[in-house]
């Protein structure tokens, strides 16, 4: 893919400095999450922040946009000193934060929710016209062709990111944040994203950018920034680091390895077969087979189907086709079933629909399997409690109290959490959905050795992904889809980025 | 109630008691001693066993909404629903369909049960199979419900015939065991249960996670229909449980019988501690709250500090202080 980036100039221009930040350092409590941060941001530069979850990246973007008071330190903006008494005094000064989660109002219109708090008048009534061009403009401006009239809660995830991007690029700004922008996005749509990043960086304002995609951040970014544990490792010229350079600052030992090492695969009997299976509206006539000890991978463009394929055959959404099961042929009304014959599921959607964030880890743990945690009507509290400290030890759980909520873990632990919940039900297939969406890549490494370790004890293993070379470092094969069908399905040496992009796409743009 | 305070709270170390579920019984005992520093009588058994009793109604009507709001519904039916449960079970004593007093109050009850499960069941079929909001289905229905009760008492009321019957079944209200009145225990078995089933069964954390996150409850496998469906059925039983102890009462029902309850319920339910938007459920809290309201109104009839027609106000000032207590405690 990296052909496709625009490419980063080595050097900034000997630019003036927008913003510089000095001996930063915040508490929550009696917990320091940043300790004696400095950065300096030069006009016409995309300088990347990177960092583990847990790092401090999101509390330093806050303290920079104005969302939170440092406990020390000091900020100057254009070399004057200066105290934010909140982000509209940030914005202001031509600092805007794009948010990570997606902040809009879900039953307003697209050009609704851009001009939100700042709509545009005629007299008295609104100008909708105005407002529509603006809207429409704004967001063609960041190569998404959205109807500004259309009401956000139609949209997908990627769309709404775009519409939330182009709702923060309203304000007149100099410096603009992205807090982990292409988490939800596909290539063909961060592609677009980086190259406005690009054309921001023209027009002279800076561009702070968190990802956890690193080749994202080695094509994109001037410099780069990376912070460990709350601290300032250092800055650093982003054409002076490769991604594993980056990922070792980070980690602070070498990750060199992310993937594991695939053992010859050692696949046994067909375990799951799927023929002409139709989800309405979203898959026609898919079909595909898994064998016990396989990984397997599902990868295409958001929208291509693959969450809906797999849904549907489990139960979560009506669907039609044949299913067999070790041979026999099955039906699931619903996912009970499907976990009952030893199929577990874990969405993409963890705050969603994986787990209870407002509820403690016990409850969360236990959910799904708590048949397991009664005796006749009860439930056998300590036998929960049990499961909570084996669950924190072998998926290495990391929380400084065990009567957290869910909600209160960083995404990797709640992944892990999550997929300690499923893996109560001693399942022979397992289905992940994002595996590694927004998690630090130390937590991917242990994510990928879990996921091999599951196939390695002859469970089959169906993992589907945006992210290709996730899919390629640990499947045995990958099947493409596009627009709701079967592409295509890649193995050994064809387990490449382009071939993969030209079976989700079905165009060769790439080939050009 | 306040011992149950302590045995709740008796077994975690100080620092972890959660502020919001020990609120409710904080206000209780403030208003016991205003209630003392006002009227020297407040405190008195009588009193205090009267207010109790008179609570019982609101407070087992208040266990059964505390299922259906944490699993993240409503139900405004109940006040109707308690009419037409006791409306129903009064035509049934006066059919004299079974021989016996006993007998016929044993049957008459079993009938009521049955009544208030299958109302209950209704409200929980329309809402889930039908899809459509728990406001909208139970406001139908409270409309249907109230207008079968009158349509059943001819414009009316329906009242015991039978005076041995009458005698026979007045011991469910009036009477107690060492001295503790039977709506009293009532209150306390349902609490009881209620707390049973709502915090050590599979079915209460599935209530729970339903109120949290349907889609991650649906996810984890949890039949969401049906545990919705299961927590209308337990407030319908619960209705008809307090509908036991009412008809004895006055030995009748009237087309003012259970106005308003609802409202009653629902300010119990959310002065106890339960989010009103689902996921998070305290029984005894609940209980706790109807006693609070009991307690207010009984204050201002021995008070005249203000005038008891205003009993309706303060109740209403109550539930959003409630709120707003609650809120500050938990952005601690």
């Amino acid at each position: 893919m990296s052909e496709v980036y625009p490419l980063s100039t080595a050097e900034p221009p000997a630019a003036k400095i927008l913003l510089e930040a000095t001996g930063i350092s915040k508490s929550f409590g009696p917990v320091e999450v940043l300790k004696d941060v400095g950065l300096q941001l030069k006009a016409g530069e995309v300088h990347a922040i990177i960092g583990e979850n847990g790092a401090g990246k999101s509390t330093l973007m806050k303290i920079l946009s104005g969302h939170l008071a440092p406990s020390k330190g000091a900020l100057k903006v254009n070399g004057e000193k200066i105290v934010f008494t909140g982000p509209v005094d940030a914005e202001k000064h031509g600092i805007v934060l794009v948010h990570q989660e997606i902040l809009l109002a879900p039953d307003l219109t697209v050009a609704q929710n851009i001009y939100l708090g700042r709509e545009l008048r005629k007299g008295l009534v609104l100008d909708e016209r105005a407002m529509a061009d603006g809207a429409h403009r704004a967001v063609l401006d960041l190569g998404a062709d959205i109807d500004p009239g259309v009401v956000v809660n139609r949209l997908s995830i990627a769309q709404r990111q775009l519409v939330q991007i182009a709702r923060a690029l309203l304000v007149p700004h100099r410096i603009v944040i992205f807090d982990e922008p292409t988490a939800s996005l596909t290539p063909v749509e961060t592609e677009a994203l980086l190259k406005v990043i690009a054309a921001i960086r023209k027009k002279n304002a800076a561009v702070l950018y968190i990802s956890h995609r690193l080749p994202e951040v080695k094509t994109i970014a001037d410099r780069v920034t990376v912070l460990r544990d709350g601290q300032l490792v250092g800055t650093y010229a982003g054409a002076d680091l490769e991604p594993v350079d980056m990922a070792r600052l980070m980690v602070g030992r070498d990750v060199s390895k992310l993937y594991p090492d695939r053992a010859e695969a050692k696949t046994g009997g067909t375990v799951l077969e799927v023929e002409d299976m139709a989800v309405p509206g979203f898959v026609k006539n898919a079909g595909f087979s898994l064998k016990r000890g396989e990984i397997l991978g599902f990868a295409g463009l958001v929208g291509a189907g693959r969450t809906e394929l797999l849904e549907g055959i489990l139960g979560l959404r009506p669907a039609h086709g044949t299913v067999r099961l070790k041979g026999k042929p099955v039906h699931f009304r619903n996912v009970k079933q499907s976990m009952d014959a030893g199929i577990v599921y874990l969405s993409e959607d963890r705050k969603g629909k994986g787990l209870l964030l407002g509820q403690n880890l016990k409850t969360n743990l236990t959910l799904a399997g708590l048949d397991r945690f009664t005796r006749g009507m009860l439930i056998d509290a300590k036998a929960e409690t049990q499961a909570l400290d084996k669950a924190v030890r072998d998926f290495d759980i990391r929380t400084r109290n065990r009567d957290l909520l869910a909600g209160q873990l960083s995404g990797g632990n709640q992944q892990k959490l999550l997929l300690a919940k499923m893996m109560l039900l001693g399942p022979e297939i397992v289905v992940i959905d994002e595996p590694t969406r927004g998690i630090d890549i130390g937590t991917k490494e242990q994510i990928y050795k879990f996921i091999n370790g599951l196939a390695a004890e002859g469970k089959a293993v169906i993992v589907i992904s945006s992210e290709m070379p996730e899919l390629i470092g640990i499947c045995d094969r990958i099947i493409v889809m596009r627009n709701g069908e079967v592409a295509g399905e890649v193995s050994g040496e064809h387990m490449t980025e382009a071939e993969i992009v030209v079976l989700a796409t079905g165009a060769k743009f790439l080939a050009a | 109630m306040n011992n149950i305070t302590a045995t709740q709270t008796a077994r975690r170390p100080l620092s972890d008691i959660d502020l919001r579920a020990v609120a409710p019984f904080v206000a209780l005992a403030a208003l016991l001693v205003f209630g003392a520093l006002i009227n020297p009588n407040f405190l008195g058994l009588d009193n205090l066993t009267n207010v109790a009793t008179r609570s019982a109604f609101i407070a087992i009507i208040a266990v059964g909404a505390t299922f259906v709001i944490s699993a993240g519904g409503l139900d405004l039916s109940v006040g109707s629903m308690a009419a037409f449960v006791a409306g129903t079970m009064i035509l049934f004593l006066n059919s004299g369909a079974v021989s016996g007093d006993t007998g016929m109050i044993a049957a008459a009850m079993l009938m009521a049960l049955a009544t208030g499960a299958l109302c209950g069941l209704a409200n929980g079929l329309i809402t889930t199979l039908g899809r459509i909001e728990p406001f909208i289905v139970t406001l139908g229905t409270m409309g249907i419900f109230r207008a079968l009760t009158i349509y059943l008492a001819e414009g009316g009321s329906i009242a015991i015939k039978s005076q041995e019957l009458r005698a026979a079944y007045r011991p469910i209200y009036f009477g107690d065991v060492l001295g503790v009145p039977i709506p009293v225990i009532v209150i306390l078995a349902v609490g009881i249960i209620g707390a049973f089933i709502f915090y050590r069964t599979r079915f209460g954390r599935h209530v729970t996670a339903v109120g949290s996150n349907e889609d991650v409850a649906r996810y984890s496998g949890i039949s969401v229909n049906r545990v919705r469906t299961l927590t209308y059925v337990i407030q319908g039983l619960c209705v008809a449980i307090a509908v036991l102890v009412y008809v004895p009462r006055l030995g009748a029902a009237t087309p003012t019988t259970g106005l308003l309850w609802e409202l009653q319920a629902i300010t119990a339910v959310v002065i106890g501690g339960t989010a009103l938007r689902g996921g998070v459920g305290r029984i005894w809290g609940t209980i706790c709250g109807a006693l609070i309201l009991e307690v207010v109104g009984n204050i201002m009839v021995l008070s005249d500090l203000v005038s008891e027609y205003l009993i309706g106000a303060v109740q209403g000032a109550i539930i959003i202080i409630a709120m707003l207590i609650q809120r500050s405690l938990g952005r601690r």
